[in-house]
């Protein structure tokens, strides 16, 4: 049994020890948002936040989790979108839409600890695969994220 | 490995056939049909098939197509709303059910791999397979860049009757002349008395009248939304994560599966120990199909895990010594020896090139590739109580109802088909595999649903690639330069056989050519007298599938490679050597005019970067795009811009068409820079992205689009974004290094200094 904070919640599942947190938010907890798109970290699709730092959860095993504090799309705007969010509809982004969740948790980490991130900072975080290629429109929804925060 | 030559199909013809009787069999049956087969919430309310009113004044339109980020829910919600004069903020959008008034017309008639007027046995015998064919799954499905151009006529009829009728229910009720009123935003108005009533309150009273089946259509100077850029309709609940996925289904009651499938093609399932996974946490049933076998437990994790701790014995079959290689080779005897299906000839292309001044020779390469959509392939699936129940991501709902009926043993009618958010479909999703195999592990399950899901190792080496495909060409030249003859022999297996031998085998057949394998070469617009371009149909047990742009894929490498070579060879500007050969061709003229001007052409780059033009017409859209790249002293490409024209004819939602040309454009890259699936041993040697993989952020380049007004009829949008970016990139490659790329995917090794 494992007692896991999600979304300022806490949680008990019964899961094998080795069971990726992936799989406990998606099949256990029916949080659905974050997305099943590789199973082997190169994809980025089921990126969530661990104490606010992004995270791959499809190799993040439930027993390495502790006490982290774990936060969703779900979670991320759950009182109002997240300026991310808010971003993604301003700038028309997703198309599909399926990587859009793990997309919006790296980006809205990434900016959490730098506000104003060179184009070789975002290259180098934001590593998601989007087959849609929406990559255009994120780089602008980035840029205008940051240049907010360069005005305020 | 060695062919029969005696195929070529009737299948291209099937969906193609079913047009021609098809279309005049539809268009003749009630598309204004009132209450379809579709569930109407409590208090709602149809005018006919295409939307429903509720009391609180909203529309919904019910879409037949799906939503794979072509954004084709808002487009064609625009459609309707339009002629409606919807009030566009209270519109929503459905999924519509399966009923053949859906049918996609226009995907069949864009497939006829032959004149409609074609009066040929072969013809004639295809068209009646087609015709019962259609008539059997109704075709609603999405693909082909059609959607819009398919609901163009329709959805905006079914708007405009809807207008009408409740202009008339509102006319009556104040005893006034229907010509008083008018209608906006969802409400009718008579201006002399001030009376107004919202189409949520005529609802029912309109419902009573008859059903105006040809309505007036506005002006389309009088549009308020058509052509005129709407924020899509599906993102708000694609940023919060609530948009639900075939993945994201729930079903109370419901079990997992994992499945593996005999790594080798036309291998099959030999046994399995099951007593070695039978006391793992979880494990309910292991279920053995043909060519695989599938775990099920009480949650997807344990049903894996115990997958990878079956013992499992495959049966390998003929292929298990398939390479790679050896289709090259095959294709290089084809490509001499095959027996060629003529696509086009004009003039006398043999003797002028015996004669000419110059003659030029190239042939060109390119890989299988696989799909990979984001979402991983699944399917939800119960069988129970005589019916069965079907939640998955798809293009072809009316196929799914199908097949998963012939697998359950049940009657069509009885399978309840959804289609959730496709995460992806680009071709994929029109396969019907994984619901075969979800019904299968249902029919097990005494009425227990069951989510199947494949890893994504299953998905890239078990999907239908695009194929794999060589080109020649033979051109002349005349003394001042211009090309007199154009010789193209195009080699590769038949996409629309393929699909027909899984979906139809009965109906596969060897009467006609398949249209996709020189699509996109046949129609070369370049104006050179003397032309022949041909394709010999070399099939190799892999499966190939319909995957964005299809042929075009391929042959607008070929071409627009060529035909750069052409104009390097005549020492001519590659633009202004298209644009010479191009007299009768305006519109394609214009298109690449402007590419040219927006882009720069002529002006000079840094030192190490090139420019790169190609102009293909697909899906009755032309798109032309300029690539500036620089390559590095180590080989490696870097795509620093792309200049991007279309012309679709008339637009419906313009900021969707940059959208889907800059998707296009991403997708042609990733397959430009990295796509390549192997076969060794008679499997795929990739396996996930690491070996698969594909443009990220740093990778994309700035990317401009431009939209030339246009009166030409409707072409498509999902698609045609995607042929000219490769020959673009590979052309500016070799206007900045002077190497030539004959074959996909663009190696460093191949460009180091």
């Amino acid at each position: 049994m494992f007692s896991l904070k999600i979304n300022g919640k806490v949680q008990q599942v019964d899961v094998e020890p080795e069971t990726p947190l992936l799989w406990v938010l998606r099949d256990t907890l029916g949080l659905t948002g974050t997305k099943f798109g590789c199973g082997v970290a190169a994809c980025g699709a089921c990126t969530v936040h661990l104490n606010g730092m992004p995270m791959r959860s499809c190799i993040t095993p439930i027993s390495v989790v502790g006490d982290y504090e774990i936060v969703t799309i779900e979670g991320l705007g759950a009182t109002q979108l997240h300026r991310v969010q808010q971003a993604w509809i301003e700038h028309q982004v997703p198309q599909c839409g399926y990587c859009q969740s793990g997309m919006i948790m790296a980006v809205a980490g990434l900016l959490q600890q730098k506000s104003n991130p060179s184009d070789a900072q975002i290259n180098e975080s934001i590593t998601n695969i989007c087959r849609c290629g929406t990559y255009p429109r994120i780089r602008k929804a980035i840029r205008s994220l940051a240049d907010q925060m360069k005005g305020a | 490995m060695k062919k029969s030559r005696r195929r070529f199909l009737i299948a291209g013809a099937l969906f193609g056939g079913a047009a021609y009787f098809g279309y005049q069999f539809l268009s003749k049956r009630d598309r204004l049909a009132k209450p379809a087969s579709f569930k109407l919430n409590e208090k709602e309310l149809a005018l006919n098939g295409w939307f429903k009113i509720a009391p609180d004044n909203s529309v919904t339109v019910m879409v037949p197509r799906q939503e794979m980020g072509q954004g084709v829910y808002t487009a064609l919600a625009m459609l309707v709303a339009e002629e409606l004069d919807a009030d566009w903020s209270k519109v929503k959008v459905e999924q519509a059910p399966v009923d053949k008034m859906y049918a996609n017309i226009t995907m069949l008639t864009d497939g006829l791999p032959f004149d409609e007027h074609d009066k040929s046995y072969a013809a004639a015998v295809a068209r009646r397979v087609g015709y019962s064919l259609g008539d059997t799954l109704g075709v609603q499905a999405t693909g082909g860049s059609t959607s819009v151009r398919d609901g163009w006529e329709s959805m905006r009829v079914a708007g405009a009757s809807a207008r009408e009728m409740l202009i008339a229910a509102a006319a009556r009720q104040w005893q006034v002349s229907a010509s008083e009123c008018t209608a906006r935003n969802s409400v009718v108005l008579h201006q002399a008395s001030a009376k107004q009533a919202t189409y949520g309150e005529l609802a029912s009273a309109a419902a009573q009248l008859p059903v105006p089946t040809q309505p007036k259509l506005k002006d389309p100077k009088n549009y308020v939304l058509i052509g005129k850029t709407q924020r899509r309709l599906d993102i708000p609940e694609k940023v919060t994560g609530a948009a639900q996925f075939g993945m994201d289904v729930r079903v109370p009651v419901v079990v997992y599966a994992a499945i593996t499938q005999c790594p080798v093609f036309g291998g099959m399932l030999k046994s399995f120990d099951e007593t070695k996974i039978k006391s793992m946490p979880g494990v309910k049933r292991v279920v053995s199909l043909p060519n695989a076998v599938a775990v099920v437990a009480d949650s997807y994790w344990r049903a894996k895990t115990a997958l990878a701790a079956l013992p499992i014995v495959w049966d390998e079959g003929a292929n298990a010594t398939l390479s790679s290689s050896q289709i090259s080779e095959q294709f290089t005897r084809d490509m001499e020896s095959g027996k060629a299906g003529s696509y086009r000839e004009e003039g006398d292309v043999i003797a002028e090139l015996g004669r000419a001044a110059k003659v030029i020779e190239a042939q060109y390469h390119v890989p299988f590739l696989a799909h990979a959509t984001m979402e991983p392939i699944n399917c939800t699936a119960r069988v129970a109580n005589g019916g069965c129940e079907v939640w998955v991501s798809n293009q072809a709902p009316s196929l799914v109802q199908w097949i998963a009926g012939k697998t359950a043993g049940i009657e069509t009618e009885k399978v309840i088909v959804h289609t959730p958010y496709l995460g992806g479909g680009f071709g994929r999703r029109s396969e019907m595999d994984v619901v075969v195999q979800a019904v299968t592990i249902a029919k097990e399950l005494n009425g227990t649903a069951v989510k199947l899901v494949w890893s994504r190792e299953e998905d890239m080496q078990h999907d239908m690639y695009r194929p794999a495909a060589m080109a020649k060409f033979r051109a002349a030249l005349d003394g001042e330069g211009k090309p007199t003859a154009w010789w193209n022999r195009i080699v590769g297996p038949s996409v629309t056989l393929s699909f027909m031998e899984r979906i139809v085998p009965w109906a596969a057949s060897d009467l006609m050519q398949d249209k996709t394998n020189a699509e996109g070469a046949a129609d070369l617009p370049y104006e050179i007298p003397n032309l022949k371009v041909e394709h010999v149909l070399s099939r190799t047990p892999i499966p190939v599938g319909f995957w964005r742009s299809v042929g075009h894929s391929y042959n607008g490498f070929f071409k627009e490679s060529f035909i750069d070579e052409l104009a390097h060879a005549a020492g001519k500007d590659p633009y202004e050597f298209r644009r010479n050969l191009l007299a009768k061709h305006p519109r394609h003229r214009k298109v690449l005019e402007t590419v040219a001007e927006k882009a720069d052409w002529g002006k000079p780059l840094e030192k190490g970067a090139g420019r790169g033009i190609a102009l293909h017409e697909s899906f009755h859209s032309i798109v032309a795009q300029v690539a500036d790249v620089a390559v590095t002293n180590d080989g490696e490409v870097q795509v620093k811009r792309v200049v991007c024209v279309i012309d679709c004819g008339q637009t419906v939602n313009p900021d969707t068409i940059i959208a889907q040309m800059e998707s296009g454009i991403i997708f042609g890259l990733s397959a430009a820079l990295f796509g390549e699936i192997t076969i060794k041993d008679g499997r795929v040697e990739q396996g996930n992205f690491p070996s698969y993989d594909m443009v990220r952020l740093a990778e994309t380049p700035h990317i401009e689009v431009h939209i030339v007004a246009s009166d030409y009829p409707m072409g498509g949008v999902g698609e045609p974004g995607t042929p000219p970016i490769a020959p673009a990139v590979t052309n500016a490659i070799f206007a900045a290094t002077g190497k030539r790329i004959r074959q996909l995917p663009i190696r460093a090794e191949a460009l180091k200094a």
